[in-house]
């Protein structure tokens, strides 16, 4: 199967989610005995071009233009969609970023394709390739397959594979080509503007090492203080997921998941929080996990080491007057 | 400013959910649903857009005879009038073919704006917007956390990853899916709710439209994951819960 990979940088530096991808990428091109290419797009990015052209695959694609350099929907579909009509790869990987959320199913749509999107792995069963994606929060999964012709186009999630895994070439470097594109600026619809930051994050969640972290479950904002009596117990921070965030009840720098925090303390403790894949992927990697959730199908509990079903409420003091009593 | 808003029903999210023999879709009988919560904030700044500069709200949204409700959620809270576009078997739409009956559906309209939630509870594709976008000619931006209206365009803080946001401009006509916490979903009110019994829904059948949809992808099976980990579960009343969780996060992980 010939595959083409989209990796993403953004002013010169790589995202590193485009490595889990590759790896991902490696592993199907040898399994389906394929070839892999990877496109760098942008402008003045040879550099991360010569860097990339390191790993085990057949060629990189360079893919410069001077509209190019800010990231816009219309002139990355535009322009890869050439690169992948002289490319004609049978699937077309990218990383499952904001970015690729935003200009991916355009791209497909152009060309009359699909995508498969968000996925968190893949089987390679019968000659062919089946996606695995979540549904319902992460309540379920599903498995997905292609039909028609290619190019078919498919994300993975990030934390689907691991970037450490991505390889290396044995010996020197792979060729870079640079893939001329055709882009005209009336093309382009959107006018990207500045890049900032919000107001300097107050607390950095990834230096505590123990985090008690609420979800919807905790019901009302003056019920927070029962997880800050209980952070300050531990020696750790309060944080949330999205939701309590989005109703003021902590600022967004408490915020854990895809569009918070990243993090990975020794204990993750979670009140009430049900464990959709957006607030995953922020905390998965933390050493240990437990989870107190009314709901004993939450998904919260899919990545728990240690469990309980119950009313926080109840539980909550409990831990509470155990931690005060010695 | 006249703004189509998508919304669409899904099941409630503290639904015990089963899944139908063969693993096609979940069982709806015994379940209750509830407009998908990204859809809300769409509604939202819809509603307040048009508080602002005038025109008209108007909610569509695909599925079941079900999905009427969604639409009269919608028409109590401020919407003008409502499209439901029915198709009972939905659920086997791939994305590409839900964003082109919806896009059929609402062509004739000739929406200034028209706002998605970022994705929905259910499957979760996150491609609306973006197809309706590309098949309706339109430019678009994505998650976006706010507008402002500047001559014939908008102004849009796009949310990006990790604390990180873009100021982006774009014109009108155009497709935006907005980010989950821009604002605070309204309310309806009692009044809202009596007007909206004498507010327009039209309903178009999915398969009158005349959309091609030969799937591009196809789910086989939806199942319940298999567990990665193990969850060791801690039972008892909550004193003996405390003691034995506290015990084991010291003595046994070690993190306290």
């Amino acid at each position: 199967m010939k595959i083409l990979l989209i990796t993403e940088q953004r002013e010169g530096k790589w995202n590193n989610i485009s490595f889990e991808t590759l790896a991902a990428a490696q592993q199907m091109v040898q399994q389906t005995k394929g070839s892999l290419s990877a496109v760098v797009i942008s402008k003045g990015v040879a550099a991360l071009g010569d860097e990339l052209a390191a790993f085990q695959l057949d060629e990189v694609l360079l893919v410069e233009h001077s509209l190019l350099e800010k990231y816009t929907p219309d002139g990355f579909s535009i322009a890869l969609r050439q690169v992948i009509e002289s490319a004609k790869p049978d699937l077309v990987l990218l990383p499952h970023t904001y970015q690729v959320r935003d200009f991916a199913p355009k791209l497909a749509a152009s060309m009359g394709k699909g995508m498969i999107g968000d996925c968190i792995g893949y089987r390679y069963e019968n000659n062919g390739l089946i996606f695995v994606r979540q549904m319902f929060q992460g309540r379920t999964s599903a498995d997905v397959v292609f039909t028609g012709e290619g190019p078919w186009v498919a994300s993975f999630q990030a934390g689907a594979f691991r970037a450490d895994l991505a390889a290396k070439n044995g010996s020197g470097k792979v060729p870079v080509k640079p893939v001329p594109v055709e882009l005209k600026a009336e093309q382009i619809r959107t006018k990207p503007l500045e890049l900032f930051r919000e107001a300097k994050q107050a607390v950095d969640l990834t230096q505590a090492p123990v985090l008690v972290s609420v979800g919807r479950g905790i019901k009302a904002p003056e019920n927070i203080a029962l997880a800050e009596k209980l952070a300050k117990l531990m020696g750790g921070e309060v944080s949330a997921s999205r939701p309590i965030c989005d109703e003021g009840w902590l600022p967004m720098d408490r915020q854990i998941g895809s569009s918070g925090q990243t993090v990975a303390p020794k204990l993750y403790l979670a009140l009430g929080i049900s464990g959709a894949i957006q607030h995953v992927v922020g905390m998965k990697a933390s050493r240990t996990i437990a989870a107190i959730n009314k709901d004993a199908n939450a998904p919260i509990f899919e990545v728990a080491d240690y469990g309980v079903v119950g009313d926080l409420f109840e539980i909550v003091p409990a831990i509470i007057e155990e931690l005060e009593k010695k | 400013m006249k703004i189509g808003v998508f919304v669409k029903q899904v099941p409630a999210k503290d639904a015990p959910l089963a899944i139908v023999e063969g693993g096609a879709w979940i069982r709806e009988n015994d379940i209750s649903f509830e407009t998908n919560e990204p859809d809300t904030y769409a509604l939202e700044e819809a509603l307040r857009l048009k508080e602002k500069h005038q025109g008209e709200v108007v909610a569509i949204s695909m599925g079941p005879e079900r999905s009427k409700q969604t639409i009269k959620e919608a028409l109590a809270k401020g919407a003008d009038r409502g499209i439901h576009v029915l198709d009972a078997e939905f659920y086997k739409l791939d994305p590409l073919a839900s964003a082109r009956s919806l896009a059929a559906a609402i062509k004739a309209e000739n929406f200034d704006l028209i706002l998605t939630g970022l994705q929905s509870d259910d499957h979760g594709f996150g491609q609306t917007g973006v197809l309706l976008a590309e098949l309706l000619g339109r430019p678009h931006a994505t998650i976006i956390m706010a507008i402002e209206v500047i001559g014939s365009g908008l102004k849009l803080k796009r949310e990006l990853e990790a604390g990180w946001f873009q100021w982006v401009e774009i014109p009108l006509p155009a497709v935006l899916t907005i980010q989950s916490g821009i604002n605070k979903p309204r309310y309806a009110t009692l009044k809202g709710i009596m007007a909206a019994k004498k507010k327009e829904i039209a309903t178009v059948d999915r398969k009158t439209l005349g959309v091609a949809d030969a799937p591009t992808q196809h789910i086989e099976r939806i199942y319940v994951p298999q567990k990665t980990k193990k969850t060791e579960f801690i039972t008892g009343q909550p004193q003996e819960i405390a003691a034995k969780l506290i015990e084991k996060l010291k003595h046994e992980a070690r993190v306290l």
